[in-house]
């Protein structure tokens, strides 16, 4: 499995999602914003970070990266995007992910670790988790408020489009355990074809016991599974 | 082609939750005053624009909006085109 990680001025997780992709038996690739090929790669990670300072909107002038119209093409075509954080935001910037990211209700930056249930584990980006499971993983942002309006919000629950939400220890998605304020606690969502995930939580930080978790490698061996199967690999 | 200075307001749309707005609600009611019944905060941006006319830097800013400078699912904008001459901030 070939994953290009792009990389913007401001990008500070891209190393961490380089060490988790060769954990799982892949081959990273870093990719700087000013290219404008991606290469022959079967998967594309936008990472965390402040690209571009967060300067207008977080993720907005990283839109306009000459790779990301290689981004673009490569998600129409079916190939899978995975933006964290950041890259979430830059997703829905761009348009492949509806809706945007306000800023937290709290008005504060919010580095800790939440809870996510697993709401639809049928997807590329899920398949090795269980429906309900919970997942334990820092997040660590200021917008990550996720917005959109009802009747895409409607469409993303009755398509199975959100794929995780922000829970209690219970599995309940009170008000509490919102960290952010997110429309219906969304944490992560895909786009209508299922190719292309954004969430704000870092699965790429829960990947080894020494982090203090492990739950978020299976996002990661699930995409190497997917990819093997297609024989991308 | 003349010179032309645009000034562009990015509002949250109405209804949308504004944090930033609602904490200044709330330190301006701290200050008594209870006139205030809504804040919002958006941003303001001056651009400075060559155009054949008022019109054309006009569409030209509508045109750079829905691209950029306004995200279409949370914000409004409103231009107003100026002449340069006139006294502004920025001047």
């Amino acid at each position: 499995m070939r994953v290009a990680i792009v990389t913007f001025p401001g990008s500070n997780c891209d190393y961490d999602l380089y060490k988790c992709v060769q954990l799982v038996g892949g081959t990273p690739e870093f990719r700087w914003h000013r290219e404008v090929g991606l290469g022959d790669v079967d998967m594309v990670m936008l990472p965390g970070g402040f690209s571009y300072g967060d300067y207008l909107r977080p993720g907005a002038i990283a839109t306009m990266s000459p790779i990301m119209d290689a981004v673009k093409n490569f998600a129409k075509a079916g190939g899978p995007v995975l933006g964290i954080c950041n890259g979430f935001q830059t997703l829905c910037e761009s348009g492949l992910l509806p809706g945007a990211l306000l800023r937290n209700r709290s008005l504060l930056f919010s580095s800790r670790d939440v809870l996510l249930r697993v709401e639809n584990a049928t997807s590329i980006f899920t398949q090795e988790y269980e429906a309900g499971q919970i997942l334990r993983m820092p997040m660590a942002h200021a917008e990550g408020n996720y917005h959109a309006d009802e009747e895409t919000l409607d469409r993303l629950e009755g398509e199975g489009r959100v794929l995780f939400r922000y829970t209690d220890a219970a599995g309940e998605a009170t008000d509490g355990a919102n960290p952010n304020g997110s429309a219906r606690s969304i944490a992560g969502i895909l786009n209508e074809s299922g190719n292309v995930m954004g969430m704000m939580p870092h699965p790429e930080r829960a990947v080894e016991p020494i982090l203090g978790s492990v739950d978020g490698l299976g996002l990661f061996t699930a995409l190497l599974a997917n990819l093997s199967a297609l024989g991308t690999t | 082609m003349s010179r032309f200075r645009l000034e562009i307001r990015v509002i949250p749309r109405p209804g949308l939750l504004d944090p930033e707005g609602k904490a200044i609600h709330h330190a301006l009611r701290s200050l008594d005053y209870e006139q205030v019944s809504e804040v919002r905060v958006g941003k303001l941006l001056y651009l400075d624009v060559e155009a054949a006319s008022g019109e054309q830097a006009r569409e030209g800013a509508e045109a750079m909006c829905r691209r950029l400078l306004a995200n279409p699912v949370t914000e409004d904008f409103e231009i107003e085109v100026r002449d340069p001459s006139e006294e502004t901030v920025l001047a």
